[in-house]
């Protein structure tokens, strides 16, 4: 390449000169992807965030017609199901492809965490990806209360009540969560506010850096890979893996029509602060294992400690234990803790998968 | 530099150091205290209801049956017992603040959120409520229905 230049017409030229696009041309040339039997679960990351995209595209759009209030979010968001043109769908497609990133998130989470992709140096980029998984938590939390229906008010009751049980400083959070003493209309407002400034605001940080810091070290290769005789074999990013990603993507996208046309998002009836939990209530699915968990757990465990203290005291432990893998598991660990990386990673996806099951099929009055 | 020793040069750099530091310290406490203020949302009134009278006349209460009204800005539940009597507890779950509801089935107030059941008397008997209901004080005065606490 003696003169690159002359391949490009005048515009690129003219940009180059000012933002340095042969810089980012080189770059992009040389990003590599690993190739080996586990390289399917790098598609996972890149689907997040094609999610996530779709995710802003129709939040964008739903805000043209949503109001924040008690007294108007319900018939708002009632408005854009039936009088609206494609209210329904852009609706149905920010609903759907909320739970089919999160979905993502998962996988994308676990092989990060099965493959042990947190060895240093990736230690940041495994505590941004925990960030931006609490983050799209939030986002789902938050987003949940936003129709202002029944289950939404519940949810969200419990949600915020569950910070409360922590001595000293849980009602406090509670209060401060709520924007009050109960869950009314200015929760509601703290939760948009939250949901459509806050998060994405905070996300767009955070998701910057994990991006770069997955340029800068490139992807991960798996232990088992690392010595094997795939140890080199790599694919160009640019276009060859990027291509690939688009066909995941595009899949991801019929599976997201598809989702949004035959099963539309349901609204449900309007929330009221003076009415009994309908029966059957339940969270998104992801929130489903940390529901029943606090369903199955008794009042006291071992006689002095409350259920659902003890309960949230765990859900703390194992996240911190997830979020920390990386400084428990080190190259230095002793062979107990890497063996205790692998069983712990299998043990959190088996009960999660148990219990979700059981909180789908369990009797919702026995 | 003329007379002044390397000492006064360090201390003077301290001086300042310690100067600037202080003053960005102020700046982001003058920016942070109003704003934590901010976000702790203001006390209204707690509900000081220590008595409501309900909508709903004792004639028109069905046996066996439980209703939601409001005390204050709280709910409570109304229920009209199998053996004709009237009680009332809050309806505010002990365990995670759903609010709960009468089953006529098993004759037990029960919170649909987390399974958590209680009996005629207010006392978690099954599931995860840590706490029995608060009891309310139920009075028939002629054709109305007074609530109150007790104590």
């Amino acid at each position: 390449m003696e003169n690159p230049g002359q391949q490009h017409g005048k515009l690129w030229l003219w940009l180059d000169e000012r933002i340095g696009l042969k810089d980012i041309e080189k770059l992009a040339k040389k990003k590599e992807v690993p190739m080996h039997r586990h390289s399917v679960w790098y598609y996972f990351g890149g689907m997040t965030l094609f999610l996530f995209t779709v995710q802003v595209a129709s939040g964008i759009l739903l805000l043209l017609y949503y109001r924040p209030s008690a007294g108007e979010a319900f018939e708002s968001v009632q408005f854009l199901m039936t009088e609206v043109q494609f209210g329904w769908l852009v609706r149905s497609i920010h609903a759907w492809s909320a739970n089919l990133m999160i979905f993502a998130m998962f996988i994308h989470l676990f092989s990060a965490l099965l493959l042990k992709a947190y060895r240093p140096p990736r230690e940041l980029t495994w505590l941004s990806g925990g960030g931006l998984m609490g983050l799209s938590l939030a986002f789902g939390f938050t987003g949940y209360l936003l129709p202002w229906n029944e289950l939404a008010f519940f949810a969200t009751r419990v949600g915020t009540e569950i910070p409360g049980v922590m001595p000293v400083i849980g009602s406090f959070i509670r209060r401060l969560m709520r924007g009050g003493d109960d869950v009314t209309g200015a929760t509601l407002t703290r939760f948009y506010g939250i949901h459509v400034a806050v998060l994405p605001a905070i996300v767009t940080v955070v998701l910057g850096l994990h991006l770069f810091l997955v340029q800068k070290h490139g992807m991960s290769r798996p232990p088992s890979v690392e010595n094997g005789p795939d140890a080199k074999r790599a694919m160009p990013f640019m276009p060859n893996f990027l291509l690939r990603d688009v066909v995941g993507w595009l899949c991801a996208l019929i599976i997201l029509a598809a989702l949004a046309a035959y099963y539309p998002a349901e609204l449900g009836k309007k929330a009221d602060p003076f009415q009994p939990a309908p029966i059957g209530i339940k969270p998104e699915w992801y929130f489903m294992a940390m529901f029943q968990t606090l369903k199955l757990l008794p009042s006291h465990v071992l006689g002095i400690i409350e259920g659902e203290l003890f309960g949230v005291l765990a859900f703390g432990i194992v996240g911190a234990v997830l979020i920390l893998m990386p400084f428990l598991d080190t190259p230095a660990a002793l062979g107990r803790w890497r063996r205790f990386a692998a069983a712990f990673a299998v043990a959190l996806i088996v009960y999660s998968l148990v219990l979700t099951y059981l909180g789908y099929t369990m009797s919702p009055t026995k | 530099m003329g007379e002044r020793t390397l000492k006064e040069l360090i201390d003077r750099r301290n001086f300042l150091n310690w100067f600037l530091g202080t003053t960005a310290g102020a700046f982001v406490l003058s920016i942070l205290y109003p704003l934590s203020r901010y976000l702790i949302p203001p006390q209204v009134g707690e509900s000081t209801a220590r008595s409501v009278t309900l909508s709903v006349k004792p004639q028109e209460v069905k046996a066996n049956t439980g209703q939601i009204f409001r005390f204050g800005s709280q709910p409570g539940i109304l229920i009209d017992t199998p053996d004709g009597q009237l009680k009332a507890f809050t309806a505010t779950c002990t365990h995670l603040g759903c609010i709960v509801q009468y089953r006529s089935d098993i004759n037990q107030i029960w919170c649909a959120c987390h399974n958590g059941h209680f009996d005629l008397n207010g006392k978690n008997v099954e599931g995860p409520p840590p706490k029995p209901l608060e009891e309310y004080a139920v009075n028939v005065r002629g054709d109305q229905i007074v609530v109150s606490k007790k104590g």
